[in-house]
């Protein structure tokens, strides 16, 4: 492993329509840093700026002001150099490519050629369980399973980082919990740092070495509470007491944003 | 597995799907056929009033000859002692309007997605160009077709002379770049903002993008584009031929056999029904085009 952090992040400040009366002060004064190997969740009520956050990671928007750093480069490098891959909410596998095709997008974006971009799609399909719908159609497959294929996707070109829009948002319960238990051997096998957005405060303790919480108006980070449950988590994990009392922190530390908005709101209202 | 097992009942569904759809061009034919017989049967030999208004055809078989007669009229000569059947001349003419509905459908599509491409890459040339699309095509396609047909032999290009066939594809053209641009923009405009976010995390270019993703994207939209697009073009050519009587095609046979409907009615009805035949092979081959693109695709859209 490298020494290099995997995410730094310093004095990062994100203003939409600054200066106009619909100014938004979406993020201000985030600093965090992120060592390789570790499993980052952003959790916060809507508004806190946590999508924003992943999207400044990934140099899909620039910041206003501050500085991110992937991998020891500036953010837009790293992205030149798909330094992370990316999972959203919907898988968004385009309908017109088969599976294997779908998961070789990143590599055709980098100029492999055929047969080295097949080898590796096959080996990602076996890495989450699903060699033989190679030749199958996105659509032809659950949701579970399109998003399976998304993570492979986003995991084909062995990139360090992999950032997660709430990419298990959308699936049932039971597929839910089966998929953080995937992702969390994924990661392990492949050694992958991760940062993942999510609503779920149980999804967030179990998964996470580190749960950032996050409150709005203007987002900020507030809390980050760590959790020490160790690799190798399994179904177990989710009736340790260590994830109870974790959870009731994190837990915690949301409703204290709650309250604070309330008070906030009182004293506008009158 | 589940997902397996879908994919078999998809492939008969759209069997069936298809069957049902020819079965029913079957009988929509048969039901013409019977309304005009019918129609013959029952209705007035002079024509007739509806509550004052003239609005009932003349039913004898002057002028709505039996459709019989129509299709018997095909393997006679065109005049007496010719050697050409009407249907030769018919196909004839069908094959010549062919060519340049063809040549008129195609530069519409160049026309048409190049213009979807400019506006989904400029919000201000969508902006700005759009609106005069739609005006475009407010204007009378009658009104134009003299201007554009009198650049024929008037026209020098670096040496190259127009020639008047080429006006009457212009006409297609026109008629077919409209719906193909409108459809198109809109389908290059339908990905998802993940989608795109995701083709920009991997730093991939405009170009590449639009090719990798926008364009795929665009198919569900463009096919029923296509369709309009493809009955805008044959519209376009043969009403020119019809209005500026450009010799050879089949609008061209419509005003020749019109003219001879005294003596002989049912001619004009072989021209109809040429030009009928043109806008099916048109719209089969965009549907067999549609076959081939969307082979593979969970379902077309509705546009």
């Amino acid at each position: 492993m490298s020494t290099v952090d995997a995410v730094e992040i310093s004095g990062l400040k994100k203003i939409f329509n600054a200066g106009k009366p619909s100014q938004v002060d979406a993020l201000v004064d985030i600093d965090l840093t992120i060592a390789p190997g570790e499993f980052v969740s952003l959790i916060g009520p809507s508004g806190c700026g946590k999508s924003t956050l992943l999207r400044l990671i990934a140099n899909l928007t620039d910041p206003s002001a501050g500085e991110v750093r992937v991998n020891g480069k500036p953010a837009k490098q790293a992205r030149l150099d798909q330094d992370y891959g990316m999972a959203f909410q919907q898988a968004g596998l385009f309908d017109w490519r088969t599976v294997s095709k779908n998961i070789e997008l990143p590599l055709e974006l980098k100029g492999w050629d055929r047969a080295k971009r097949r080898a590796r799609a096959q080996e990602m399909l076996e890495l989450v369980k699903l060699p033989e719908f190679a030749q199958h159609m996105p659509w032809q497959l659950s949701g579970g399973m399109q998003q399976r294929i998304a993570i492979a996707r986003a995991l084909a070109a062995h990139p360090p980082l992999l950032l997660m829009d709430e990419p298990f948002g959308a699936l049932d319960e039971m597929t839910r919990e089966h998929m953080q238990a995937e992702l969390l051997r994924i990661c392990a096998e492949t050694h992958t740092t991760v940062v993942f957005v999510t609503h779920s405060i149980p999804e967030a303790v179990y998964l996470s070495t580190k749960v950032v919480v996050m409150s709005p108006r203007p987002g900020r980070i507030t809390e980050i509470i760590d959790v020490p449950l160790g690799g190798g988590r399994n179904d177990d994990t989710r009736e340790d007491a260590v994830f109870y009392s974790k959870i009731t922190e994190v837990r915690e530390a949301l409703r204290g944003i709650e309250a604070g908005l309330a008070v906030a709101r009182g004293i506008e209202d009158r | 597995m589940s997902a397996v097992t879908t994919l078999v009942p998809r492939r008969q569904r759209a069997w069936y799907r298809r069957s049902r759809r020819s079965l029913m061009f079957v009988l929509a034919i048969v039901l013409v056929a019977t309304l005009w017989e019918g129609y013959k049967l029952v209705g007035p030999q002079d024509g007739g009033q509806l509550f004052g208004w003239k609005v009932l055809p003349r039913a004898k078989d002057r002028v709505m000859p039996h459709i019989s007669d129509i299709l018997s009229r095909f393997s006679d000569p065109i005049n007496r002692g010719s050697d050409e059947t009407v249907f030769s001349v018919v196909l004839k003419g069908v094959w010549f309007s062919l060519r340049l509905v063809l040549a008129g459908f195609g530069m519409g599509l160049v026309a048409g997605v190049l213009l979807a491409v400019v506006m989904c890459r400029l919000r201000i040339a969508e902006r700005a160009i759009l609106p005069y699309l739609v005006i475009s095509q407010t204007v009378p396609l009658i009104a134009l077709a003299p201007l554009v047909v009198s650049w024929g032999g008037k026209l020098q290009l670096f040496g190259w002379e127009w020639p008047r066939w080429l006006s009457a594809s212009v006409l297609g053209a026109f008629l077919t770049f409209f719906p193909i641009a409108v459809g198109t923009l809109r389908g290059l405009q339908s990905p998802s903002a993940s989608s795109l976010e995701l083709m920009d995390s991997y730093a991939a270019p405009w170009r590449r993008t639009l090719f990798t993703l926008r364009f795929p994207s665009a198919v569900p939209f463009m096919v029923p584009a296509l369709k309009l697009g493809a009955a805008g073009s044959v519209i376009g050519v043969v009403v020119s031929e019809i209005s500026t009587g450009l010799r050879g095609g089949i609008g061209r046979l419509v005003i020749e056999f019109g003219r001879a409907t005294t003596s002989d009615p049912a001619i004009v009805y072989t021209a109809v029904l040429g030009a009928a035949f043109l806008g099916l092979v048109m719209a089969g081959m965009v549907s067999l085009a549609e076959i081939v693109v969307m082979r593979n695709r969970p379902k077309e859209v509705e546009a």
